[in-house]
């Protein structure tokens, strides 16, 4: 009965056991408790993840009526291939960097708050599963606040070693709240001119009221307010000091799945909500995402190479690789949607790792990791070290990584569309970016270690978790078959673009 | 004889994996036997014999005309992860596994004799990235080959960075900044463009171009290619040459002659003839402007050679030159200068290697590198500078060297195309060649001796480049083996 | 029909300008301000008027507080947006609240909730910036960054 009862609601328990499980988590005193409680929900929902995974794998949609009321009046959650992949995403890296979160989680945090920053923890991953699940407009905008405030407060707990992140953390939440606002600004108009709410619902009647300024001005609120929590140049600059002011572990989770949920957010409401308003679209692609796109891609790359705080490093540099994928979104073809897809994977691997990485050398270190102190850490933490070198290498591209085979998936993509001059920046940007990798890559390996005096034992409980994302890195850039046939089934569960 | 021996011991297949794997194996087993340092410095001239047996094997199956492919993973519709050996393949497999037993020899003798620190680390990479060399050698289609172009890259850099100084530090930027900055904005572009226009990637004799593109649009795609091979050192990519002579001799042989710069025009070798075509480069002369280029390249890295005093800079300067021979052999295209071309690879590379062992051994022994230092040494080390007398008369190109034979088919190929210019070109590169190479031996011979110069005895040094330099004068006499292979290459 | 004025369109709309005038008033707030709890009251007055903006569309002319009645004539003004700023209003609430945590927190790290101020600790916890090659020096700024 209740394996039925689970197959049957797969996917509201991708929200639900992570939300049930959270104040669970926040109110049990042993830390390490709280911790394998979290581990467990993680777990439940990946196991999901991947079932949704198996049976969207031939083009199906699975729906779910919440309270078994039908749409358009009910709020549903449909599951396509898009959905199932973005899904896997989420649930995979929450449940390894949860692994990672136990031993750096317990040195960052005091003991006393740690459940109910694990609390919060499931929070931000339950909101972000529901907003990539939930196909109703308004719906969506509670979870992105539900993942908005988790996350928030999981970057203020970062008090306790450097008190910026609760500037950081205020920051975002004004940005995020304005944004989060702006999107429902732009809902309402929606609402107000078609009646519906519901995504598949809007998409039918949306042709018919297309030609009014309404339409187009609540468009443009939707998509600037979830620009915002996407990251896209220019209301990104909430990331960086964000990013690198969180705990470790905080950190990792949010570069790697926080910004992804909302560029497919975006993908959604461009592609299946405003599907039969092409000429709105098509000018919003051109004119805007794509130019802020490579805005972004420069600006994260240029301030990366200035950058000597790794975290504030890595975190430009994810603004570079958000600046890719919604390249690819703005170039709205399935080859770039595909290859917008691979990089969402990709990258969800290679900044998790990397940001774990530094996780290691700062749990190590005690102090900020610079430029200035990490010299030397190649011989003092060749595991830890290799590990980003690997993700590194990823990041530029090196074939035999999975970040060339985004790369190479992005140009051919850009190349077959014609668009040249993008197809130049493009490969200069990611030249460039060797240049603020190699930087630390250098001096990692050089010969004058910094700090003689503390203890550099490699944790099993951080690199471990590290590994496995280093190794997928490797694996799926050997025998990426499994990400590329998930991404092509998901550009085509978009419709294919425009 | 040979080849039957080994055609018993194992399959085409078995040997294409004993010549890829086999640098991998030795890599990984380096760090291992650290503790031993005989044995440690043992298993690279081992390996090294290995990985010939296994190109020698596959080597004499395409002869045959066998098949030689090795099939590992499906990338995407229509692009494996294959290696497959063509004509041109094996002999570079050959130069760069047959050079490795020398080259690791030497790399013993000179650093034990100049107690070099990390040699572990060094002999690691050092097989990693003659792994990398094979790999391009025998890759199955353009993709597969660019992989393999960029680790080769990756791989070297701790190679020319050995000595952790901050020149080397520097000169190892400026190899990573051009390698791979070219690579990415310029190669990978052309790669995709030809995988997208054609749909295929891989190597055909005649190439795949032809009907595809026009001639114009082929001569911007050339372009693409010269100047993305940061590696074929064509101006004004070569300027990582010179800076990458901060790295040990034995780093410096490597890469001058058997894996990173013969890859590079190797590559684009490959590219003309395989992708491009020789034929379909003829009708549209979507390579005439690469004559020119390669011409001006020959000329200019002569000129500056000559004002160098530091041996291993002229030497750096001298390689530049010829690797725009080979350059050049590909853009006259026509079959016999192509042809010369392919020769060029190995004549150059034996009498290239030759030239830097020495230089390597005269740092090692006498500690010295400036030519204006070497007066009157010729008594005192006469095999060394001997084995220099050969290596240069084979890069300046005359008989009985095996470089005069490779300069000989391209002056044919560009007579056959009425490109008389280049043979003056070649011409005037010879006497250029002369006056720079020859200095150093007039000073070590007809001079009388500076002061009072130390020689240390390091045998392991002297060894290789002797037996390089009788390798160029045999070379001269069997070229026909290799001469059979590039006939091979068009189909 | 004469095309209606300026002032007409703007009488018969007269929620929809208030709705501006509030939306403009707190994003002003939330810009200009540099008290953290004036930006937090400016958000909430920019959220309420998005509020105000849905519950003014719900309105239906003629229409009545959406309660069944057994009038089956009645005629009842839309109740979904109403259920929608429920939502949002507890959102709302719940953001105010965390807000107000974090300047709370702020207050007890920095000693001031003004930016200005705070912007100025930051900038001077940073200076002199490290320089390279003092290891002592980077070490003794490391350390102050870490506190700060």
């Amino acid at each position: 009965m209740t394996l039925f009862a689970f197959f049957n609601n797969l996917p509201s328990l991708l929200v639900v056991v992570p939300l049930m499980m959270a104040p669970i988590a926040a109110l049990i005193p042993i830390s390490q408790l709280a911790w394998a409680a979290t581990l467990l929900a993680t777990a439940v929902s990946f196991i999901a993840a991947v079932l949704l995974h198996m049976l969207t794998g031939a083009g199906a949609r699975v729906t779910y009526y919440l309270g078994n009321w039908a749409p358009p009046w009910g709020i549903e959650f449909v599951v396509d291939s898009a959905t199932s992949f973005v899904l896997m995403v989420i649930t995979a890296l929450g449940f390894v960097v949860t692994l990672f979160a136990r031993r750096s989680l317990a040195s960052e945090i005091n003991n006393g708050d740690l459940g109910k920053a694990y609390g919060a923890w499931l929070l931000a991953i339950g909101g972000l599963s529901g907003l990539v699940l939930t196909a109703d407009a308004f719906n969506l905008f509670v979870f992105l606040e539900i993942s908005a405030l988790a996350s928030i407060t999981l970057i203020a707990l970062g008090a306790g070693r450097v008190r910026r992140s609760l500037i950081a953390a205020y920051n975002y939440l004004i940005i995020g709240a304005v944004g989060a606002t702006f999107y429902v600004i732009g809902v309402g108009f929606i609402y107000a001119m078609t009646g519906s709410l519901n995504m598949a619902d809007l998409a039918e009647r949306l042709p018919d009221v297309a030609n009014s300024t309404v339409i187009y001005v609540g468009f443009g609120f939707m998509v600037a307010g979830i620009l915002v929590k996407a990251a896209v140049f220019p209301v990104h600059i909430w990331l960086p000091s964000a990013y690198s002011y969180a705990p470790s572990a905080v950190s990792t989770l949010l570069a790697a799945i926080a910004t992804k949920a909302a560029i497919y957010v975006l993908a959604r409401i461009v592609f299946t909500i405003f599907a039969g308003v092409p000429d709105l679209t098509i000018a919003a692609m051109n004119w805007v995402i794509i130019p802020l796109s490579l805005a972004g891609i420069f600006t994260g790359t240029i301030l990366a190479i200035y950058e000597s705080d790794i975290k504030k490093l890595l975190a430009h540099s994810s603004v570079a690789q958000i600046g890719y994928i919604t390249l690819g979104i703005g170039v709205a073809t399935t080859q770039s949607l595909t290859a917008s897809f691979i990089h969402i994977g990709n990258h969800a691997l290679m900044k998790g790792g990397l940001f774990m990485a530094v996780g290691g050398f700062f749990y190590a270190l005690g102090q900020r990791v610079t430029v200035y102190n990490i010299v030397g850490m190649g011989r003092r933490m060749p595991i830890t070290a290799t590990a980003f070198l690997i993700c590194g290498l990823s990041l530029i591209g090196l074939p035999l990584t999975a970040g060339f085979i985004s790369k190479l998936y992005l140009v051919r993509a850009l190349l077959d569309d014609q668009a040249l001059v993008i197809v130049g920046l493009v490969l200069l940007s990611s030249a460039l970016s060797l240049i603020y990798l190699w930087k630390i890559v250098e001096v990692m390996w050089s010969n004058n270690p910094a700090y003689n005096d503390r203890d550099f034992t490699e944790q099993p409980a951080l690199y471990i978790p590290l590994w496995m994302l280093a190794g997928a890195n490797i694996w799926f850039g050997i025998d990426s078959s499994f990400i590329v046939k998930g991404a092509e089934a998901a550009a085509r569960a978009l419709g294919g673009g425009l | 004889m040979i080849m039957a021996f080994l055609s018993s011991m194992m399959s085409v297949q078995t040997g294409m994996l004993i010549g890829l794997l086999t640098p991998l194996v030795v890599a990984l087993l380096v760090p291992i036997l650290a503790v031993r340092s005989n044995w440690r410095d043992a298993i690279g001239p081992i390996g090294a014999v290995v990985t010939l047996a296994g190109a020698i094997r596959v080597a004499g199956a395409v002869f045959n005309g066998e098949d030689a492919t090795l099939f590992i993973v499906s990338f995407a519709k229509g692009l494996d992860f294959v290696f497959t050996v063509n004509p041109l393949g094996a002999i570079f497999g050959l130069v760069a596994s047959g050079l490795w037993i020398l080259a690791a020899i030497y790399s013993v003798g000179y650093m034990r004799g100049n107690h070099e620190h990390h040699q572990t680390r060094f002999a690691a990479f050092y097989a990693v990235a003659v792994h990398a060399a094979m790999a391009i050698a025998w890759s199955g289609n353009l993709m597969v080959l660019f992989i393999f172009y960029e680790i080769l890259t990756f791989s070297t850099y701790p190679l020319v960075t050995h000595k952790d100084s901050r020149l080397a530090r520097n000169a190892g930027r400026l190899y990573m900044g051009i390698l791979v900055g070219s690579s990415v904005m310029l190669l990978l572009p052309a790669v995709i463009f030809v995988w997208v226009t054609t749909g295929s990637l891989d190597f055909v004799p005649g190439g795949i171009l032809a009907g595809k593109i026009s001639g114009t649009t082929a001569s911007w795609l050339l372009a693409l290619f010269v100047f993305g091979i940061g590696k074929a050192a064509v101006m004004p990519m070569h300027r990582w040459l010179p800076a990458a002579m901060v790295a040990p001799t034995p780093v410096s042989a490597l890469l001058h002659a058997v894996a990173v710069v013969k890859a590079g025009v190797f590559t684009l070798l490959s590219v003309v003839v395989y992708i491009f075509g020789i034929d379909f480069l003829a009708e549209t002369g979507a390579s005439d402007w690469l004559v020119w280029l390669a011409s001006f390249t020959i000329l200019a890295a002569s000129l500056v050679a000559m004002t160098k005093d530091d041996l291993k800079a002229r030497l750096a300067y001298s390689t530049i030159s010829q690797l725009s021979y080979i350059v050049l052999g590909a853009a006259i295209a026509s079959q016999i200068a192509a042809q010369g071309a392919a020769l060029h690879i190995v004549m150059h590379a034996a009498g290239k290697i030759t030239l830097f062992f020495c230089a390597g051994a005269i740092y090692v022994r006498a500690h010295l590198t400036k030519i204006s230092q070497l007066d009157g040494l010729g008594r005192e080390m006469p095999y060394l500078f001997g084995a220099f007398f050969l290596g240069a008369l084979s890069i300046i190109g005359i008989p009985p060297l095996g470089g005069s034979w490779s300069k000989f088919y391209m002056m044919v190929g560009a007579a056959d195309r009425g490109l008389i210019f280049v043979l003056f070109v070649l011409g005037l590169s010879s006497l250029l060649n002369i006056y720079y190479l020859l200095e150093p031996l007039q000073r070590a011979f007809f001079r009388p001796p500076s002061g009072d110069v130390k020689i240390e005895k390091h045998p392991l040094t002297v060894i290789p480049p002797v037996v390089t330099a009788a390798l160029s004068v045999a070379l001269f006499f069997f070229v026909d083996i290799f001469a059979g292979f590039t006939r091979l290459m068009f189909g | 029909m004469t095309q209606p004025s300026l002032f007409d369109v703007l009488l018969a709309n007269w929620n929809y300008l208030i709705v501006i005038v509030l939306m403009m008033s707190g994003l002003f707030i939330v810009i200009s301000r540099y008290n953290l709890v004036k930006k937090l009251v400016g958000l909430s007055i920019f959220q309420t008027s998005v509020f105000l903006f849905y519950i003014s569309l719900a309105k239906v002319d003629g229409g009545t507080a959406p309660i069944l009645t057994d009038d089956p004539s009645t005629i009842y003004s839309n109740p979904l947006p109403h259920v929608l700023i429920l939502t949002a209003i507890v959102v709302g609430v719940a953001t105010t609240a965390l807000g107000l945590a974090l300047v709370l927190r702020i207050h007890s790290a920095y000693g001031t909730i003004e930016e200005d101020e705070i912007l100025a600790a930051k900038t001077a916890a940073m200076e002199p910036r490290y320089r390279r090659g003092d290891e002592a020096e980077a070490d003794a700024l490391a350390a102050s960054e870490a506190k700060s």
